[in-house]
């Protein structure tokens, strides 16, 4: 279970204070697919840095379960695969394993596993400037699963993918998670990407970003893309974004 | 059209030697001021023979590879400490200024004071030229290191500064240290014969011997010597970072 209490985020820069997240307060339960949409600026990726360790809270707290021994706790995938363009794609993939006091060839084996998993399997030996962008995130992902983390967290993941590409990920992601059981905590400013894959949906907005909205996606996976209840769903998440008052 | 160039490039080759010969031959030139390029086989076998030849190469080689060796090792490891930490740059930006400006040569005299004329006077000469070459060359490619991937870096955990150098900024520096590297290594074959011109033994040294005997054959053996061994391990060092940054597109 993750525990966000009373969370704000400051930055400063150039002597000004700027607030990105205020006095945030979430419960996120094990094994939840969480999306997290709203505009830009909002603080949606500042949250998620600060659960991977990446920025610091600045008042109240984030708790995470303490990683098990040879595992890390969470794993983040970014916007863009950043995979290191020196390392072949299987060593991507094992490049947080080597933190974990895991032998070469157990870190081989495992990350060829996770290759596997994400369908993958036969590139391991190419380089990563060889693949196409759905095929690096695809990496991305699975070095972020090879680290066995309880808790995925993904930043606009798809957002910079062509649209075949995308839609191919996001059912893949639903698909491992339903395999794995992980919580992910899923970025995005799509609101019918989050409407697809998401259980639940919370809107973050205004300044300093706040949660404004909350929706529980009861429809079972596979879902329709475009189906009836998605639709319903990503209507009402918009109703709920353009009826939220702002200007605050 | 890549064996037509090869051809083009071969007969400038030919026509090059051609006009050298002639020179000499047709009385335009005094043989003494310029040797043809049929008098140097026999100047080179007598000089092999002789045993000289190889003795030479060998000095200079060792001076080269030694001077090299410690220039890039220490232009590579302080290139990196300052590029990565702000203490250090600060405390030596003042003493990088002050030093970078003096020419390798400079140092020539205190060289022959502190080592006298030997190897480590020509290792101490060399190294200085490689050094500041590799260093600015590190440090450029340190400070141009994508910060995002040292997020991912640090997402997974690895956080010490070690970790960082070994994980993230080694390696994706590598490509700008490798340009300084073979920057220097032309740089370092002028140090090479310069401190042999000044009377460390080597190929520089024989060439001016061969000079005040006016055995300009010789002279020019030695120049192409220098020219061979220069392009021998350029081409070495290119098929090398080829293969060390074969992941690049």
């Amino acid at each position: 279970m993750i525990n966000i209490e009373n969370l704000s985020v400051v930055f400063e820069r150039d002597g000004q204070r700027n607030t990105v997240l205020q006095n945030l307060n979430l419960v996120i339960p094990d094994g939840e697919f969480l999306a997290i949409v709203g505009p830009s600026g909002v603080g949606k990726s500042t949250l998620l840095r600060v659960l991977a360790g990446l920025a610091k809270p600045g008042t109240g707290s984030a708790h995470l379960p303490a990683p098990a021994p040879g595992r890390q706790s969470v794993a983040l995938v970014f916007q863009d695969a950043r995979l290191l363009p020196w390392r072949r794609v299987i060593a991507n993939v094992a490049f947080g394993l080597e933190r974990l006091g895991l032998k070469r060839a157990d870190r081989l084996a495992k990350a060829q596993a996770m290759l596997d998993l994400v369908g993958l399997g036969d590139l391991a030996t190419r380089w990563p400037h060889q693949l196409s962008g759905g095929q690096r995130q695809r990496v991305a992902l699975a070095r972020a699963l090879a680290v066995e983390p309880d808790i995925l967290l993904m930043d606009e993941p798809f957002s910079a993918l062509d649209a075949v590409s995308r839609e191919g990920l996001q059912d893949e992601l639903v698909r491992i998670w339903q395999t794995t059981g992980k919580t992910i905590l899923f970025v995005t400013h799509d609101i019918a990407e989050a409407a697809h894959v998401a259980s639940r949906i919370i809107m973050l907005g205004g300044t300093p970003g706040r949660v404004v909205a909350e929706r529980l996606a009861g429809e079972p996976h596979p879902r329709l893309r475009q189906g009836p209840d998605s639709a319903e769903l990503t209507a009402k998440l918009r109703a709920d974004f353009w009826t939220e008052d702002f200007s605050i | 059209m890549q064996w037509r160039r090869s051809l083009a490039a071969g007969f400038g080759l030919l026509v090059f030697f051609a006009f050298w010969e002639a020179l000499p031959r047709l009385g335009w030139v005094n043989p003494i001021l310029m040797p043809a390029p049929s008098a140097l086989p026999s100047a080179f076998l007598k000089e092999w023979r002789s045993g000289i030849w190889l003795e030479s190469v060998e000095m200079s080689l060792s001076h080269y590879v030694v001077g090299l060796g410690v220039g890039i090792v220490l232009g590579v490891a302080l290139g990196i400490l300052v590029g990565m930490s702000n203490t250090a740059e600060a405390l030596t930006g003042w003493v990088v200024r002050l030093l970078r400006p003096i020419p390798g040569l400079a140092w020539v005299p205190f060289a022959i004071i502190w080592f006298g004329v030997n190897t480590e006077a020509a290792v101490f000469i060399i190294a200085i030229g490689v050094f500041w070459i590799v260093f600015f060359a590190a440090n450029g490619a340190v400070r141009a290191v994508d910060r995002d991937l040292i997020e991912v870096a640090q997402a997974f955990g690895f956080t010490s500064p070690w970790s960082r150098l070994t994980k993230i900024v080694f390696p994706a520096s590598l490509p700008g240290i490798l340009v300084g590297v073979r920057t220097s290594l032309g740089q370092a074959w002028m140090a090479v014969v310069a401190s042999e011109i000044f009377g460390v033994p080597g190929v520089g040294q024989r060439m001016m011997q061969a000079s005040s005997l006016l055995s300009t054959d010789l002279v020019v053996v030695y120049m192409l010597t220098m020219a061979a061994l220069y392009g021998l391990f350029d081409t070495g060092f290119m098929a090398t970072q080829h293969w060390l940054l074969r992941w690049k597109p």
